[in-house]
Protein backbone atom coordinates (compact mmCIF):
# COMPACT_ATOMS: atom_id res chain seq x y z
CA UNK A 1 0.00 0.00 0.00
CA UNK A 2 1.21 3.44 -1.03
CA UNK A 3 0.37 5.93 1.41
CA UNK A 4 2.52 8.81 3.72
CA UNK A 5 2.83 8.15 7.25
CA UNK A 6 0.40 10.24 8.21
CA UNK A 7 -2.69 9.37 6.07
CA UNK A 8 -2.32 5.59 7.47
CA UNK A 9 -2.51 7.04 11.00
CA UNK A 10 -5.54 9.21 10.23
CA UNK A 11 -7.18 6.00 8.55
CA UNK A 12 -6.04 3.83 11.91
CA UNK A 13 -7.77 6.67 14.14
CA UNK A 14 -10.74 6.32 12.10
CA UNK A 15 -10.87 2.34 11.85
CA UNK A 16 -10.56 2.38 15.97
CA UNK A 17 -13.10 4.95 16.19
CA UNK A 18 -15.43 3.45 13.81
CA UNK A 19 -15.36 -0.17 15.81
CA UNK A 20 -15.51 1.70 19.26
CA UNK A 21 -18.39 3.46 18.54
CA UNK A 22 -20.38 2.18 15.04
CA UNK A 23 -19.26 -1.11 15.05
CA UNK A 24 -19.71 -2.05 18.64
CA UNK A 25 -23.31 -2.79 19.41
CA UNK A 26 -23.14 -4.71 16.12
CA UNK A 27 -20.03 -6.78 17.03
CA UNK A 28 -21.57 -7.11 20.51
CA UNK A 29 -24.67 -8.63 19.73
CA UNK A 30 -23.19 -11.15 17.34
CA UNK A 31 -20.59 -12.44 19.94
CA UNK A 32 -23.28 -12.77 22.09
CA UNK A 33 -25.61 -15.05 20.54
CA UNK A 34 -22.62 -17.67 20.79
CA UNK A 35 -21.51 -17.08 24.53
CA UNK A 36 -25.02 -15.75 26.13
CA UNK A 37 -22.64 -13.97 28.49
CA UNK A 38 -22.69 -9.59 28.21
CA UNK A 39 -19.62 -9.46 30.20
CA UNK A 40 -17.28 -11.67 28.68
CA UNK A 41 -18.40 -10.67 25.40
CA UNK A 42 -17.42 -7.33 26.37
CA UNK A 43 -14.31 -8.28 28.00
CA UNK A 44 -13.18 -10.16 24.60
CA UNK A 45 -14.27 -6.91 22.65
CA UNK A 46 -12.17 -4.53 24.27
CA UNK A 47 -9.26 -7.44 24.24
CA UNK A 48 -9.39 -7.31 20.33
CA UNK A 49 -9.42 -3.80 19.87
CA UNK A 50 -6.38 -3.17 22.17
CA UNK A 51 -4.97 -6.32 20.21
CA UNK A 52 -5.96 -4.29 17.19
CA UNK A 53 -4.28 -1.01 18.52
CA UNK A 54 -1.10 -3.08 18.65
CA UNK A 55 -1.45 -5.23 15.33
CA UNK A 56 -2.80 -2.68 12.86
CA UNK A 57 -0.59 0.13 13.81
CA UNK A 58 2.69 -2.24 13.06
CA UNK A 59 1.07 -4.09 9.81
CA UNK A 60 -1.25 -1.75 8.54
CA UNK A 61 -5.29 -2.20 7.92
CA UNK A 62 -6.75 -5.85 7.30
CA UNK A 63 -9.04 -6.25 4.84
CA UNK A 64 -11.93 -6.63 7.12
CA UNK A 65 -11.64 -4.55 10.22
CA UNK A 66 -14.99 -5.71 11.95
CA UNK A 67 -14.22 -9.07 10.54
CA UNK A 68 -10.91 -9.29 12.43
CA UNK A 69 -12.26 -8.29 15.44
CA UNK A 70 -14.80 -10.70 15.45
CA UNK A 71 -12.67 -13.52 14.89
CA UNK A 72 -9.63 -12.54 17.31
CA UNK A 73 -12.86 -11.92 19.89
CA UNK A 74 -13.98 -15.41 19.43
CA UNK A 75 -10.54 -16.39 19.38
CA UNK A 76 -10.14 -14.84 23.01
CA UNK A 77 -13.18 -16.31 24.35
CA UNK A 78 -12.57 -19.47 23.46
CA UNK A 79 -9.10 -19.17 25.66
CA UNK A 80 -11.13 -17.66 28.52
CA UNK A 81 -13.83 -20.58 28.27
CA UNK A 82 -10.72 -23.19 28.14
CA UNK A 83 -9.39 -21.15 31.25
CA UNK A 84 -12.78 -22.27 33.26
CA UNK A 85 -12.80 -25.34 35.04
CA UNK A 86 -16.20 -26.91 34.09
CA UNK A 87 -15.49 -25.86 30.32
CA UNK A 88 -15.03 -29.31 28.74
CA UNK A 89 -18.40 -30.59 29.74
CA UNK A 90 -20.22 -27.76 29.36
CA UNK A 91 -19.05 -26.29 26.47
CA UNK A 92 -17.57 -29.41 24.08
CA UNK A 93 -19.16 -28.88 21.20
CA UNK A 94 -18.89 -25.18 20.65
CA UNK A 95 -15.40 -25.43 20.54
CA UNK A 96 -14.71 -28.18 18.05
CA UNK A 97 -17.39 -25.73 15.79
CA UNK A 98 -15.46 -22.35 16.21
CA UNK A 99 -12.09 -24.24 15.91
CA UNK A 100 -12.99 -25.07 12.12
CA UNK A 101 -14.14 -21.66 11.58
CA UNK A 102 -11.16 -20.32 12.72
CA UNK A 103 -8.83 -22.49 10.25
CA UNK A 104 -9.89 -20.00 7.85
CA UNK A 105 -7.40 -17.27 7.36
CA UNK A 106 -9.86 -14.75 5.44
CA UNK A 107 -11.61 -12.65 8.02
CA UNK A 108 -14.47 -11.48 6.08
CA UNK A 109 -17.20 -13.09 7.91
CA UNK A 110 -20.66 -12.34 7.10
CA UNK A 111 -21.55 -11.30 10.70
CA UNK A 112 -25.31 -11.90 11.33
CA UNK A 113 -26.19 -8.32 13.04
CA UNK A 114 -28.34 -8.98 15.99
CA UNK A 115 -29.15 -5.88 17.42
CA UNK A 116 -32.66 -5.80 17.40
CA UNK A 117 -32.04 -8.76 20.39
CA UNK A 118 -29.49 -6.58 22.24
CA UNK A 119 -31.89 -3.88 22.16
CA UNK A 120 -34.71 -5.85 23.72
CA UNK A 121 -33.12 -7.10 26.38
CA UNK A 122 -31.16 -3.65 27.35
CA UNK A 123 -35.01 -2.03 27.13
CA UNK A 124 -36.32 -5.32 28.87
CA UNK A 125 -39.09 -4.16 31.14
CA UNK A 126 -37.63 -6.01 34.50
CA UNK A 127 -35.16 -3.48 34.32
CA UNK A 128 -35.14 0.04 35.91
CA UNK A 129 -35.43 2.68 33.29
CA UNK A 130 -32.25 4.19 34.02
CA UNK A 131 -30.69 0.79 33.91
CA UNK A 132 -31.61 0.25 30.51
CA UNK A 133 -30.76 3.61 29.40
CA UNK A 134 -27.36 3.03 30.50
CA UNK A 135 -27.12 -0.43 29.11
CA UNK A 136 -27.87 0.98 25.77
CA UNK A 137 -26.00 3.37 25.47
CA UNK A 138 -22.95 1.71 26.85
CA UNK A 139 -23.95 -2.35 24.85
CA UNK A 140 -25.55 -0.66 21.44
CA UNK A 141 -23.99 2.90 21.17
CA UNK A 142 -20.45 2.08 22.66
CA UNK A 143 -20.34 4.96 24.90
CA UNK A 144 -18.02 4.52 27.98
CA UNK A 145 -19.25 4.55 31.52
CA UNK A 146 -17.67 7.49 32.15
CA UNK A 147 -19.02 8.93 28.92
CA UNK A 148 -22.39 7.98 30.46
CA UNK A 149 -22.30 8.97 33.62
CA UNK A 150 -20.80 12.71 32.28
CA UNK A 151 -24.03 12.85 30.05
CA UNK A 152 -26.28 12.23 33.10
CA UNK A 153 -24.80 14.42 35.74
CA UNK A 154 -23.56 11.58 37.79
CA UNK A 155 -20.32 10.12 39.34
CA UNK A 156 -18.90 7.58 37.73
CA UNK A 157 -18.93 5.30 40.26
CA UNK A 158 -22.87 5.49 40.09
CA UNK A 159 -23.16 4.98 36.56
CA UNK A 160 -20.74 1.83 37.04
CA UNK A 161 -22.85 0.64 39.93
CA UNK A 162 -25.96 1.14 37.63
CA UNK A 163 -24.30 -1.30 34.77
CA UNK A 164 -23.12 -3.68 36.90
CA UNK A 165 -26.74 -4.40 38.65
CA UNK A 166 -28.10 -4.22 35.15
CA UNK A 167 -26.17 -6.84 33.54
CA UNK A 168 -26.24 -9.31 37.03
CA UNK A 169 -29.80 -8.74 36.30
CA UNK A 170 -29.57 -9.72 32.82
CA UNK A 171 -27.89 -13.23 34.03
CA UNK A 172 -29.34 -13.78 37.12
CA UNK A 173 -33.05 -13.69 36.23
CA UNK A 174 -32.02 -15.10 32.56
CA UNK A 175 -33.80 -12.59 30.53
CA UNK A 176 -33.49 -13.63 27.47
CA UNK A 177 -31.63 -12.46 24.34
CA UNK A 178 -34.57 -12.87 21.87
CA UNK A 179 -36.93 -10.42 19.75
CA UNK A 180 -40.01 -10.76 21.88
CA UNK A 181 -43.02 -12.95 20.38
CA UNK A 182 -45.81 -11.50 18.16
CA UNK A 183 -48.17 -11.11 21.22
CA UNK A 184 -46.00 -9.07 23.25
CA UNK A 185 -43.63 -7.79 20.53
CA UNK A 186 -45.60 -4.25 20.58
CA UNK A 187 -46.02 -3.79 24.30
CA UNK A 188 -42.18 -4.90 24.36
CA UNK A 189 -41.16 -2.13 21.32
CA UNK A 190 -43.19 1.04 23.60
CA UNK A 191 -40.68 0.22 25.86
CA UNK A 192 -37.93 0.59 23.62
CA UNK A 193 -39.22 3.25 22.11
CA UNK A 194 -39.50 5.10 25.61
CA UNK A 195 -36.40 4.44 26.23
CA UNK A 196 -34.65 6.01 23.31
CA UNK A 197 -36.87 9.29 23.36
CA UNK A 198 -35.50 9.45 27.34
CA UNK A 199 -32.12 9.33 26.11
CA UNK A 200 -33.10 11.93 23.46
CA UNK A 201 -34.85 14.24 26.20
CA UNK A 202 -31.71 13.98 27.88
CA UNK A 203 -29.60 15.70 25.54
CA UNK A 204 -32.68 17.91 24.39
CA UNK A 205 -33.22 19.40 28.07
CA UNK A 206 -29.43 20.67 27.65
CA UNK A 207 -27.75 23.56 25.31
CA UNK A 208 -25.38 22.83 22.81
CA UNK A 209 -23.27 24.89 23.79
CA UNK A 210 -21.51 24.38 27.30
CA UNK A 211 -23.14 21.02 27.91
CA UNK A 212 -22.22 19.30 24.25
CA UNK A 213 -21.77 15.75 26.57
CA UNK A 214 -25.11 15.88 27.45
CA UNK A 215 -26.52 17.48 23.56
CA UNK A 216 -25.16 14.61 22.17
CA UNK A 217 -27.21 12.49 23.58
CA UNK A 218 -29.91 13.26 21.38
CA UNK A 219 -27.63 12.34 18.24
CA UNK A 220 -27.01 9.26 20.02
CA UNK A 221 -30.84 8.78 20.33
CA UNK A 222 -31.66 9.60 16.40
CA UNK A 223 -29.14 7.23 15.52
CA UNK A 224 -30.51 4.28 17.75
CA UNK A 225 -33.86 5.28 16.36
CA UNK A 226 -32.23 5.24 13.22
CA UNK A 227 -30.92 1.73 13.68
CA UNK A 228 -33.93 0.66 15.30
CA UNK A 229 -35.82 1.57 11.80
CA UNK A 230 -33.31 -0.31 9.42
CA UNK A 231 -33.55 -3.56 11.93
CA UNK A 232 -37.52 -3.19 12.05
CA UNK A 233 -39.14 -1.03 8.96
CA UNK A 234 -42.46 -0.57 8.50
CA UNK A 235 -43.27 -0.10 11.51
CA UNK A 236 -45.23 3.15 12.16
CA UNK A 237 -44.15 4.24 15.44
CA UNK A 238 -40.49 3.57 15.07
CA UNK A 239 -41.21 6.02 12.03
CA UNK A 240 -42.96 8.38 14.40
CA UNK A 241 -39.77 8.30 17.02
CA UNK A 242 -37.32 8.67 14.39
CA UNK A 243 -38.93 11.85 13.02
CA UNK A 244 -40.19 13.14 16.25
CA UNK A 245 -36.70 13.25 17.07
CA UNK A 246 -35.64 14.70 14.20
CA UNK A 247 -37.81 17.19 14.14
CA UNK A 248 -37.40 18.09 17.92
CA UNK A 249 -33.29 18.33 16.72
CA UNK A 250 -34.10 20.64 14.11
CA UNK A 251 -34.75 23.73 16.43
CA UNK A 252 -31.81 22.99 18.16
CA UNK A 253 -29.84 25.92 17.10
CA UNK A 254 -32.35 28.33 17.63
CA UNK A 255 -33.67 27.38 20.88
CA UNK A 256 -31.19 29.08 23.01
CA UNK A 257 -29.57 32.62 22.55
CA UNK A 258 -26.13 32.71 21.95
CA UNK A 259 -25.36 33.27 25.56
CA UNK A 260 -26.83 30.26 26.27
CA UNK A 261 -30.45 31.73 27.48
CA UNK A 262 -33.65 29.69 26.71
CA UNK A 263 -35.84 30.72 23.95
CA UNK A 264 -39.59 29.63 23.71
CA UNK A 265 -40.93 28.43 20.63
CA UNK A 266 -42.69 31.71 19.52
CA UNK A 267 -39.35 33.64 20.04
CA UNK A 268 -37.74 31.49 18.10
CA UNK A 269 -35.63 32.70 14.67
CA UNK A 270 -37.45 30.32 12.33
CA UNK A 271 -34.90 30.73 9.50
CA UNK A 272 -31.98 29.00 11.95
CA UNK A 273 -34.13 25.35 11.67
CA UNK A 274 -32.75 23.19 10.08
CA UNK A 275 -34.66 22.44 6.55
CA UNK A 276 -33.32 18.87 5.85
CA UNK A 277 -34.09 17.54 9.40
CA UNK A 278 -37.70 18.76 8.78
CA UNK A 279 -37.81 17.63 5.29
CA UNK A 280 -36.79 13.67 6.71
CA UNK A 281 -39.05 14.18 9.06
CA UNK A 282 -42.17 15.30 7.46
CA UNK A 283 -41.53 12.36 4.71
CA UNK A 284 -41.09 10.06 7.79
CA UNK A 285 -44.23 10.79 9.45
CA UNK A 286 -46.21 11.40 6.30
CA UNK A 287 -45.24 7.38 5.73
CA UNK A 288 -45.59 6.35 9.31
CA UNK A 289 -49.03 7.78 9.18
CA UNK A 290 -50.40 6.47 6.23
CA UNK A 291 -50.15 2.97 7.99
CA UNK A 292 -53.39 3.57 9.97
CA UNK A 293 -52.50 2.20 12.95
CA UNK A 294 -52.09 5.21 15.13
CA UNK A 295 -49.68 5.65 18.00
CA UNK A 296 -48.74 8.38 20.71
CA UNK A 297 -45.35 8.64 18.78
CA UNK A 298 -47.22 9.62 15.23
CA UNK A 299 -49.24 11.79 16.90
CA UNK A 300 -46.51 14.04 18.83
CA UNK A 301 -44.45 13.58 16.03
CA UNK A 302 -47.53 14.83 13.73
CA UNK A 303 -47.65 18.24 15.95
CA UNK A 304 -44.30 18.71 15.79
CA UNK A 305 -44.47 18.82 12.03
CA UNK A 306 -47.45 21.46 11.95
CA UNK A 307 -45.50 23.30 13.83
CA UNK A 308 -42.01 22.43 11.17
CA UNK A 309 -43.58 23.53 8.14
CA UNK A 310 -45.21 26.75 9.77
CA UNK A 311 -44.08 30.20 8.88
CA UNK A 312 -44.56 32.06 12.08
CA UNK A 313 -45.76 31.05 15.24
CA UNK A 314 -49.04 33.49 14.43
CA UNK A 315 -49.83 31.62 11.44
CA UNK A 316 -49.81 28.04 12.92
CA UNK A 317 -52.57 25.75 12.32
CA UNK A 318 -53.84 25.91 15.87
CA UNK A 319 -56.92 24.04 14.92
CA UNK A 320 -54.97 20.77 13.17
CA UNK A 321 -53.17 21.17 16.79
CA UNK A 322 -55.83 21.02 18.92
CA UNK A 323 -57.29 18.12 17.21
CA UNK A 324 -54.39 16.42 17.37
CA UNK A 325 -54.10 16.98 21.11
CA UNK A 326 -57.05 15.49 21.02
CA UNK A 327 -56.09 12.38 19.70
CA UNK A 328 -52.95 12.17 21.65
CA UNK A 329 -55.64 12.55 24.85
CA UNK A 330 -57.33 9.71 23.80
CA UNK A 331 -54.33 7.05 23.99
CA UNK A 332 -52.29 8.91 26.67
CA UNK A 333 -54.69 10.72 28.87
CA UNK A 334 -51.47 12.19 31.04
CA UNK A 335 -51.58 15.68 33.05
CA UNK A 336 -48.59 17.25 30.49
CA UNK A 337 -50.78 15.98 27.52
CA UNK A 338 -54.04 18.25 28.63
CA UNK A 339 -51.42 21.19 29.87
CA UNK A 340 -50.39 20.99 26.13
CA UNK A 341 -53.72 20.87 24.86
CA UNK A 342 -54.48 24.09 26.88
CA UNK A 343 -51.70 26.25 25.79
CA UNK A 344 -52.52 24.57 22.21
CA UNK A 345 -55.73 26.05 22.31
CA UNK A 346 -54.80 29.24 24.01
CA UNK A 347 -54.48 30.44 20.68
CA UNK A 348 -57.73 29.88 19.93
CA UNK A 349 -59.31 31.19 22.79
CA UNK A 350 -60.40 34.41 24.76
CA UNK A 351 -57.70 34.84 27.53
CA UNK A 352 -60.39 34.27 29.87
CA UNK A 353 -61.66 30.96 28.71
CA UNK A 354 -57.80 30.04 29.06
CA UNK A 355 -57.39 31.22 32.14
CA UNK A 356 -60.51 29.27 32.92
CA UNK A 357 -59.12 26.21 31.27
CA UNK A 358 -55.75 26.31 33.45
CA UNK A 359 -57.10 26.96 36.37
CA UNK A 360 -59.17 23.36 35.70
CA UNK A 361 -56.03 21.69 35.43
CA UNK A 362 -53.91 23.04 38.69
CA UNK A 363 -55.24 20.15 40.99
CA UNK A 364 -52.74 17.91 39.04
CA UNK A 365 -50.15 20.05 38.93
CA UNK A 366 -48.41 20.47 42.32
CA UNK A 367 -44.54 20.16 41.20
CA UNK A 368 -44.86 20.52 37.66
CA UNK A 369 -42.60 23.95 36.78
CA UNK A 370 -43.79 23.87 32.82
CA UNK A 371 -47.29 24.42 34.38
CA UNK A 372 -46.65 27.19 36.47
CA UNK A 373 -44.95 29.23 33.97
CA UNK A 374 -47.44 28.68 31.67
CA UNK A 375 -50.08 29.98 34.56
CA UNK A 376 -48.34 32.79 34.87
CA UNK A 377 -48.25 33.69 31.20
CA UNK A 378 -51.91 33.43 30.96
CA UNK A 379 -52.19 35.35 34.06
CA UNK A 380 -49.97 38.09 32.63
CA UNK A 381 -51.59 38.49 29.64
CA UNK A 382 -55.04 38.81 31.33
CA UNK A 383 -53.09 41.83 33.47
CA UNK A 384 -53.66 39.85 36.86
CA UNK A 385 -49.48 40.54 37.81
CA UNK A 386 -49.98 39.58 41.42
CA UNK A 387 -50.73 35.81 40.42
CA UNK A 388 -48.37 35.89 37.68
CA UNK A 389 -45.49 36.86 39.72
CA UNK A 390 -46.32 33.98 42.17
CA UNK A 391 -46.69 31.71 39.39
CA UNK A 392 -43.33 32.56 38.17
CA UNK A 393 -41.94 32.42 41.50
CA UNK A 394 -43.34 28.66 42.11
CA UNK A 395 -42.02 27.73 38.87
CA UNK A 396 -38.72 28.89 39.27
CA UNK A 397 -38.40 27.28 42.57
CA UNK A 398 -39.33 23.87 40.73
CA UNK A 399 -36.91 24.38 38.32
CA UNK A 400 -34.10 22.05 38.26
CA UNK A 401 -32.17 24.09 35.21
CA UNK A 402 -29.89 26.79 35.83
CA UNK A 403 -31.15 28.06 32.12
CA UNK A 404 -34.62 27.69 32.74
CA UNK A 405 -34.40 29.63 35.94
CA UNK A 406 -32.55 32.37 34.22
CA UNK A 407 -35.26 32.86 31.70
CA UNK A 408 -38.29 32.46 34.33
CA UNK A 409 -37.02 35.30 36.63
CA UNK A 410 -36.05 37.46 33.57
CA UNK A 411 -39.98 37.12 32.80
CA UNK A 412 -40.61 37.43 36.42
CA UNK A 413 -38.91 40.95 36.76
CA UNK A 414 -40.50 42.34 33.48
CA UNK A 415 -43.68 42.20 35.58
CA UNK B 1 -34.19 -22.85 35.97
CA UNK B 2 -36.57 -22.37 38.86
CA UNK B 3 -38.34 -19.24 39.82
CA UNK B 4 -40.71 -18.45 42.98
CA UNK B 5 -43.54 -16.51 42.02
CA UNK B 6 -44.70 -15.24 45.29
CA UNK B 7 -48.33 -13.87 45.74
CA UNK B 8 -49.20 -10.61 47.49
CA UNK B 9 -52.37 -9.20 48.41
CA UNK B 10 -54.46 -7.57 51.02
CA UNK B 11 -56.44 -9.77 52.98
CA UNK B 12 -58.94 -7.90 53.71
CA UNK B 13 -59.80 -6.98 50.77
CA UNK B 14 -59.49 -10.38 49.30
CA UNK B 15 -62.67 -12.35 48.36
CA UNK B 16 -63.98 -14.01 51.47
CA UNK B 17 -64.73 -17.80 51.57
CA UNK B 18 -68.14 -19.20 50.72
CA UNK B 19 -68.84 -16.13 48.97
CA UNK B 20 -69.51 -15.91 45.02
CA UNK B 21 -66.51 -13.87 44.51
CA UNK B 22 -63.90 -16.61 46.42
CA UNK B 23 -66.03 -19.52 44.64
CA UNK B 24 -65.11 -18.38 41.29
CA UNK B 25 -61.13 -17.19 42.24
CA UNK B 26 -61.03 -20.96 43.33
CA UNK B 27 -61.87 -22.05 39.59
CA UNK B 28 -59.71 -19.69 38.15
CA UNK B 29 -56.58 -21.02 40.62
CA UNK B 30 -57.50 -24.62 39.62
CA UNK B 31 -57.48 -23.75 35.62
CA UNK B 32 -54.46 -21.81 35.91
CA UNK B 33 -52.45 -24.72 38.03
CA UNK B 34 -54.01 -27.00 35.39
CA UNK B 35 -52.11 -25.18 32.87
CA UNK B 36 -48.87 -24.93 34.88
CA UNK B 37 -49.41 -28.98 34.78
CA UNK B 38 -49.89 -29.39 30.95
CA UNK B 39 -46.83 -26.88 30.10
CA UNK B 40 -44.59 -28.93 32.38
CA UNK B 41 -43.41 -26.14 34.36
CA UNK B 42 -45.12 -26.63 38.05
CA UNK B 43 -42.21 -27.44 40.46
CA UNK B 44 -44.87 -26.91 43.51
CA UNK B 45 -47.46 -24.55 44.53
CA UNK B 46 -49.56 -23.55 47.92
CA UNK B 47 -51.51 -21.59 49.11
CA UNK B 48 -50.65 -19.98 53.02
CA UNK B 49 -53.14 -19.88 55.55
CA UNK B 50 -53.58 -16.36 56.80
CA UNK B 51 -51.41 -13.94 58.07
CA UNK B 52 -52.22 -14.19 61.53
CA UNK B 53 -51.36 -17.63 61.82
CA UNK B 54 -47.76 -16.38 61.39
CA UNK B 55 -45.22 -16.79 64.19
CA UNK B 56 -41.70 -15.37 63.67
CA UNK B 57 -38.25 -16.20 65.22
CA UNK B 58 -35.49 -13.92 65.50
CA UNK B 59 -32.49 -15.20 67.59
CA UNK B 60 -30.28 -12.38 68.86
CA UNK B 61 -27.43 -12.53 71.16
CA UNK B 62 -27.86 -16.30 71.82
CA UNK B 63 -31.27 -15.55 72.87
CA UNK B 64 -34.46 -16.82 70.07
CA UNK B 65 -37.07 -14.48 70.02
CA UNK B 66 -40.61 -15.82 68.92
CA UNK B 67 -43.29 -13.19 68.38
CA UNK B 68 -46.94 -13.41 67.12
CA UNK B 69 -46.95 -11.87 63.63
CA UNK B 70 -45.78 -9.98 61.64
CA UNK B 71 -49.15 -8.36 61.97
CA UNK B 72 -51.03 -6.79 59.00
CA UNK B 73 -49.30 -3.45 58.92
CA UNK B 74 -48.37 -3.79 55.18
CA UNK B 75 -50.73 -3.67 52.96
CA UNK B 76 -50.27 -6.32 51.44
CA UNK B 77 -49.47 -9.99 52.55
CA UNK B 78 -47.76 -12.90 51.12
CA UNK B 79 -50.57 -15.29 50.37
CA UNK B 80 -48.93 -17.97 48.65
CA UNK B 81 -46.87 -18.81 45.88
CA UNK B 82 -45.85 -20.88 42.91
CA UNK B 83 -42.48 -22.48 41.91
CA UNK B 84 -42.21 -22.95 37.72
CA UNK B 85 -39.22 -24.82 35.79
CA UNK B 86 -38.82 -22.38 32.97
CA UNK B 87 -36.06 -21.48 30.44
CA UNK B 88 -35.82 -17.46 31.04
CA UNK B 89 -37.23 -15.04 32.66
CA UNK B 90 -40.00 -14.04 29.92
CA UNK B 91 -41.41 -17.49 30.46
CA UNK B 92 -41.53 -17.65 34.11
CA UNK B 93 -42.92 -14.24 34.04
CA UNK B 94 -45.92 -14.73 31.05
CA UNK B 95 -46.68 -18.10 33.59
CA UNK B 96 -46.70 -15.78 36.51
CA UNK B 97 -48.86 -13.30 34.80
CA UNK B 98 -51.44 -16.24 34.70
CA UNK B 99 -51.91 -16.34 38.43
CA UNK B 100 -55.20 -14.93 39.07
CA UNK B 101 -54.23 -12.68 42.14
CA UNK B 102 -52.34 -10.34 39.81
CA UNK B 103 -56.07 -8.65 39.20
CA UNK B 104 -55.75 -7.83 42.67
CA UNK B 105 -52.58 -7.97 44.01
CA UNK B 106 -49.48 -8.28 42.84
CA UNK B 107 -46.91 -10.88 41.70
CA UNK B 108 -43.10 -10.92 43.06
CA UNK B 109 -41.56 -13.26 40.43
CA UNK B 110 -37.33 -14.38 41.72
CA UNK B 111 -34.68 -16.69 40.05
CA UNK B 112 -34.33 -19.33 42.54
CA UNK B 113 -30.82 -19.54 43.60
CA UNK B 114 -28.54 -22.55 42.66
CA UNK B 115 -26.02 -23.91 44.88
CA UNK B 116 -22.79 -25.11 42.84
CA UNK B 117 -21.33 -28.19 45.13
Amino acid sequence: MVSSTSTSAINFEIAIQKIMREDWGYLLSSLLVIYNDINLVEDVLQDAVEMALIKWRKDGLPKSTTGWIFTVAKRKAIDRLRRDQNFKSKHKDLIIEIETEEDTKEYEYAIPDERLRLIFTCCHPALDHKISVALTLQLLGGLSTDEIARAFLVKKETMAQRLVRGKRKIKQTAIPYIIPERDVFHERLSAVLSVIYLIFNEGYSASSGKDHIRADLSNEAIRLARILNELCPYEPEIMALLALTLLHDSRRKSRFTSDGAFVSLEDQNRTLWDQPKIKEGCSLIERALKTEKTGPYQIQAAISAVHSQSKSYASTDWQQIVLLYDELLKLMPTSVVKLNRVVAASNLLTIDETINAIDQLESEFKSYQPFYAAKAEFYLRAGNNDIAKRAYQKAIKLSGNEREKEFLSKKLKAI
Amino acid sequence: MKYIALIYSNEKTDPKPGSDEFIKMIGEYRSATDKFIEDGVLVAGDPLESVNTSTTLRGRGGNLETTDGPFAETKEQLGGYYIFECDNLDDALKYAAMIPSVKHGSIEVRPIMTIVE
